[in-house]
């Protein structure tokens, strides 16, 4: 029953798709927090706190949807993952937590509390800090040095040489660059302040070079960091055009901003993210973790697999109109193109 | 005063919350036995097994001294049948019963605080069909107040009677809980950082609620000023 596990996959995928595009801006917003300057810092922190508010605990729903599904999917994956990086998933679960609270406490604090500026750099500072970790994470399972050790039929014993290295810590600082892109992207649609409106562009635009530049280091890192994978994507038929049209997503997301069409960037911006993920993914299929698991060595019982999407079925049919409603009542559009 | 919502919430939870423990001891009963002897404390296998009220039991000596018993009281609770058979600790080997102190002495608490709030639960009725106004004594309220983390306290009991009382197991029958461990060296560096992290965040909770009452007092007046 191949297409089970092929649909669990899809299922995990698309879960970590949908935390990058909501998630991921929301710890963007967090970057932004940090980097506020200028006579308008206080407007935009506070933008940026309206725009998360409302939506920050669903959006990290979606990373647990897809922890579920990977331990009981493929669990000897989350064996894998969880045991070797449990260092850095340990310290991102506390960012996580360190994030949440801190804009929760900023949130109901008493006003004027002189507290207000710990609460801020705590929020800023976990927002940076976790998607680095996440991003090396993701670095880590696509480097090859996660290994199955054949004597035990589990994972070799490894805690820091698989996410300790340039390739993995690259690709963090480009989760974070992205991630900082998207959510400027967005930000020039949460507010009708013109003034406001050009100092996230401006944001944006410069995130968007930065993004470009570290794409093409962990690119070169890939050489050594991703020898597999690197293989891969050039040998893969599919792959030079699926690149060549994340550029172009890229190109005119930049292009979007800098003749203020933001609504247009935004949908650009979107599809670059969704396009570098699955890039990532084919890239990489059909290993779960690069080079001992694959989708169907590593898939759980069909009985497990076919209960699974069942569940995820039932459940999508409740959630999905709510947290349609959910976003359609709180991102009313502005009053611009 | 507490409101007439509240009164009744309270009451009828009080007196739902024994019956939901009657199932689930008949439930641990049918699917745990040895975690059922563990709460009770209960070693041997026999027919009319005493219910043991507190006491101290003797892992080495394979005993519970000092504890109150009631006579027929486990068969009855576990099987409602006076003569049921109810398995002791001694009918598993050593390594796979749990730890015996920590799980009974939490069972008793949590029982106890149940007991505690249902039996005030009904004095209280009863007392204010008697007469209205003790309601609004203060000594009554005080007592209420002083109740309050009981609630709490009897929930955190119960987690430990369960998680507690199914070691070695962490999947009964199949897994044991020192088989299934992460296999990295120093696990207490993650363990102790997230106590802290969580211990940190309570304190912080309380730091603002109080924060939040106090300031509130002083934009709304306190009560002693109405």
């Amino acid at each position: 029953m191949d297409w089970l596990a092929y649909g669990a996959a899809i299922v995990l995928f698309t879960a970590l798709t949908v935390y990058a595009l909501s998630g991921g801006a929301d710890f963007g917003g967090g970057v932004w927090d940090l980097l506020a300057q200028g006579s308008r810092a206080a407007a935009q922190r506070q933008t940026i706190a309206h725009a998360i508010g409302p939506i920050w605990e669903t959006n990290h729903v979606w990373m647990i949807l897809a922890v579920v599904v990977m331990f009981t999917g493929f669990p000897r994956v989350f064996e894998a993952v969880s045991v070797t990086l449990h260092i850095p998933i340990t310290l991102a679960l506390i960012g996580i937590v360190l994030r949440g609270s801190a804009f929760a406490f900023r949130s109901f604090d008493a006003p004027g509390g002189v507290y207000r500026r710990r609460w801020s750099y705590t929020f800023a500072a976990a927002s940076v800090v976790t998607p680095l970790l996440l991003g090396m994470v993701v670095g880590a399972v696509a480097s090859g040095q996660i290994r199955l050790d054949p004597a035990t039929g589990r994972v070799a014993p490894e805690f820091f040489r698989s996410w300790l290295a340039p390739f993995p810590i690259a690709v963090g600082v480009f989760a974070v660059a992205l991630f900082a892109f998207l959510a400027a992207v967005y930000l020039t649609l949460e507010t009708d302040d013109r003034a406001l409106q050009e100092d996230f562009r401006i944001r944006a635009l410069g995130a968007a070079v930065v993004v470009g530049i570290l794409a093409l280091a962990c690119l070169l890192l890939s050489r050594q960091g991703a020898p597999l994978i690197r293989a891969g994507l050039a040998s893969q038929p599919w792959s030079l055009p699926f690149h060549a049209l994340t550029g172009i997503a890229a190109v005119s997301a930049m292009v979007a901003l800098w003749q203020r069409r933001y609504r247009w960037a935004r949908r650009f911006a979107m599809a670059q993210v969704v396009l570098i993920l699955w890039g990532w993914a084919l890239a990489q299929a059909p290993y779960l973790v690069v080079p001992d698991y694959t989708i169907i060595n590593a898939a759980a019982a069909p009985k497990v697999l076919a209960t699974l999407l069942i569940v995820l079925g039932c459940g999508a049919v409740l959630l999905v109109p709510a947290l349609w409603y959910l976003f359609t009542l709180f991102k009313r559009p502005s009053t611009n193109a | 005063m507490p409101s007439p919502a509240a009164r009744t919430l309270a009451a009828a939870t009080a007196i739902l919350a024994p019956l939901s423990g009657d199932l689930s001891a008949r439930m641990v009963a049918r699917t745990q036995p040895v975690k059922l002897a563990a709460m009770e404390a209960h070693w041997e296998t026999m027919r009319g097994a005493p219910l043991i009220i507190g006491g101290w039991p003797d892992e080495q000596a394979e005993v519970t001294r000092w504890g109150i018993e009631i006579p027929y009281g486990l068969s009855l609770l576990a099987e409602h049948h006076p003569m049921a058979e109810i398995p002791g600790l001694k009918s598993v080997p050593k390594a796979d019963r749990p730890p015996v102190a920590i799980v009974h002495w939490a069972f008793d608490l949590m029982v106890g605080i149940g007991t505690l709030l249902a039996a005030l639960a009904v004095l209280s009725a009863w007392l204010a069909w008697k007469r209205r106004d003790v309601l609004t004594r203060p000594t009554f309220l005080k007592v209420i107040v002083l109740c309050t983390p009981l609630g709490m306290i009897a929930i955190e009991a119960g987690w430990v009677v369960t998680e507690v009382g199914r070691q070695p197991w962490i999947v009964q029958g199949y897994l044991r809980t020192a088989d299934a461990v992460t296999p990295m060296p120093w696990l207490w560096i993650p363990f102790t950082l997230f106590s802290l992290l969580y211990v940190m965040l309570a304190v912080i909770v309380v730091v603002l609620l109080r924060r939040q009452v106090v300031q509130s007092a002083a934009l709304y007046g306190t009560y002693s000023n109405r």
